[in-house]
């Protein structure tokens, strides 16, 4: 019988040449993330459990990003701990201000085609988008693998997601995981990867697999699984080897399941509160009223959706009371943003263009809604008190629909 | 004995605890907090060694430690719920908190009835009804029954 992308994966890496989903494995961690939210917490974990040196300092990245800049009195004191744990242990690779975690951590070459990668958020499911294995932690696990460089994994069934055709004008890969959220449901896909293959996701831009792979969690899954190709190659600045080749899934692996889209039939969807596996199509709510769209986030911050937005609003007006809040997702897309003329387009039209970071997707920075408040957002999560209070109504949107609504100042189809 | 806190399906970890008290320095500050966008009298409420009892997926979304700690540090003996994400899962046991899992008993049971859980056992039981529970693994039965990682590695080392 074949194997599964991540039999192979965690095959590669074990070098258990036989192993399969369901037995416990020993990863060998390849790097790791910590954000600033949790790094005192790892911290205190990691001196609690007498670890006195990182197993290797060169395999840590700090991320500065939830709390950045610091906008509540504690803020700074976990940046204070974090710049003192990196000189204490000699971690050189602490990004202060550079932008969202699961943008940098693929951005700036932390991660590889068949990496194995640990990170204390939920999100770091996103880097399966290069062919990587990886998961969110919590900071006790963190700290043990400071010390140890490893982590037991349970190696998991698959669930193998095949797309098909082209997608639709205005459709995005953002309603594409929307639509198998919602059809999974949020917990559809625990403890699963989700393996996804068809010419659908061969054409997408490295992007646009990123925000699938970011809200896999979403269905509950332990990662998503994207297999290398040329263009994954290129944006991680590696040689395509006969060796990444090879990650993909069997035909005759041993699946859980196999569920089959035909892209052309995919609409612009929205996951509606307070559940990510709440989706109806755009069409059925047009015109219902909106006090703000968010268009960010590690989900949707990229360059090509700030430029699908652009697209949308070009020579437009966002709609009077409507706050249209722009967050690229690393400085990078923003200096990229800022030389296409694309924050130009944004800002002439009346957005408002923030820092690259976490603060609005956590309701921690800026963009606090209030009771009875509407709003239209590209990130990941639309949970209860999410982006302000629990009366707050978040609708999750791809770039292309978040443009149109900002631009009527009611829920739109783009 | 202890009470029965019951809960909905897709709890997230936002509902046990939100954004905005993870910054707090320690546990103990936060754990007032717990479930408040749900249940804000729960925290005052809930006695050590009472059962916080769920349906399916409970612990869903982010990966915070905090929302098994919260509940900790509350008393809560044990979560037993029909299924768990699976983030929420592993920090619980690393954390030395008790999460079962058990089809059965969500739809029979009531908030506030009286519940005695045996984890050795692996059995429920509430209003004279025993209910069995999904056993552990025994790799995380292990890291519980030393009282999470912590003590685990500390363990091995010694």
């Amino acid at each position: 019988m074949g194997a599964t992308f991540i039999e192979k994966l965690l095959r590669r890496n074990t070098g258990i040449a036989d192993a399969k989903c369901g037995d416990i494995v020993t990863a060998n961690v390849d790097r790791v993330m910590i954000h600033d939210i949790f790094i005192p917490f790892v911290k205190e974990k990691f001196e609690e459990m007498g670890f006195t040196e990182i197993w290797d300092p060169d395999k840590v990245v700090l991320i500065y990003d939830h709390l950045v800049p610091a906008s509540q009195l504690d803020d700074p004191r976990h940046h204070r701990i974090g710049n003192e744990f990196a000189a204490k242990y000699g971690l050189t690779h602490v990004h202060r201000s550079d932008g969202i975690c699961h943008q940098l951590m693929t951005e700036a070459g932390y991660v590889k085609p068949g990496n194995v990668v640990f990170g204390t958020d939920s999100h770091t499911t996103t880097y399966g988008c290069v062919g990587a294995f990886s998961s969110g932690i919590g900071y006790t696990e963190m700290a043990s693998i400071l010390g140890t460089g490893t982590l037991w994994v349970k190696i998991p069934e698959t669930i193998k997601v095949v797309i098909d055709g082209e997608l639709p004008e205005h459709v995005t890969s953002k309603d594409v995981i929307l639509r198998l959220i919602g059809d999974l449901t949020a917990a559809g896909a625990s403890y699963c990867a989700l393996e996804f293959s068809g010419s659908t996701v061969e054409n997408m831009t490295v992007a646009s697999r990123m925000t699938m792979a970011n809200m896999a969690i979403e269905a509950g899954a332990k990662c998503a699984l994207f297999t290398p190709d040329e263009k994954t190659a290129e944006y991680c600045a590696v040689e395509l080897t006969e060796d990444m080749k090879t990650l993909s899934g069997d035909p005759d692996a041993n699946y859980l399941k196999t569920i089959h889209y035909q892209a052309e039939e995919l609409v612009p969807a929205l996951a509606c509160p307070s559940q990510v596996d709440k989706i109806r199509p755009v069409s059925e709510l047009e015109g219902l009223e909106i006090d703000q769209v968010f268009l960010g986030s590690c989900t949707n911050g990229r360059l090509e959706d700030l430029r699908t937005a652009a697209a949308i609003v070009k020579g437009k007006t966002v709609a009077p009371f409507v706050k249209f809040i722009v967050t690229p997702a690393s400085r990078k897309i923003y200096l990229e943003a800022l030389e296409d003329g694309t924050l130009d387009t944004l800002a002439a039209a009346g957005a408002i263009i923030t820092h690259p970071g976490c603060g609005l997707c956590c309701g921690r920075t800026g963009g606090i809604l209030t009771d009875g408040e509407r709003v239209v957002a590209t990130n990941n999560r639309n949970f209860l008190g999410r982006m302000g209070t629990s009366k707050v109504e978040i609708y999750l949107a791809s770039p292309a629909t978040a443009a149109a609504c900002a631009v009527t100042g009611k829920i739109t189809l783009p | 004995m202890g009470k029965i806190f019951k809960f909905h399906t897709d709890v997230d970890t936002d509902q046990i605890i939100a954004s905005q008290y993870l910054l707090y320095p320690t546990v103990e500050e936060m754990k007032s907090h717990a479930f408040e966008s749900l249940d804000d009298s729960f925290a005052s409420r809930v006695q050590p060694g009472d059962y916080v009892v769920a349906a399916e997926n409970f612990g869903c979304g982010s990966s915070r430690e905090q929302a098994p700690a919260v509940l900790k540090a509350l008393g809560v003996k044990a979560v037993v719920a029909k299924s768990f994400a699976r983030i929420f899962f592993r920090n619980a046991i690393n954390i030395g908190l008790p999460v079962i899992v058990c089809k059965e008993l969500y739809d029979h049971v009531n908030d506030g009835e009286e519940m005695d859980l045996s984890l050795i056992d692996g059995t429920a039981e509430v209003n004279g009804v025993t209910y069995a529970c999904t056993k552990l693994n025994p790799y995380m039965q292990d890291i519980l029954n030393q009282g999470g990682l912590l003590a685990s590695l500390n363990r091995e080392e010694a």
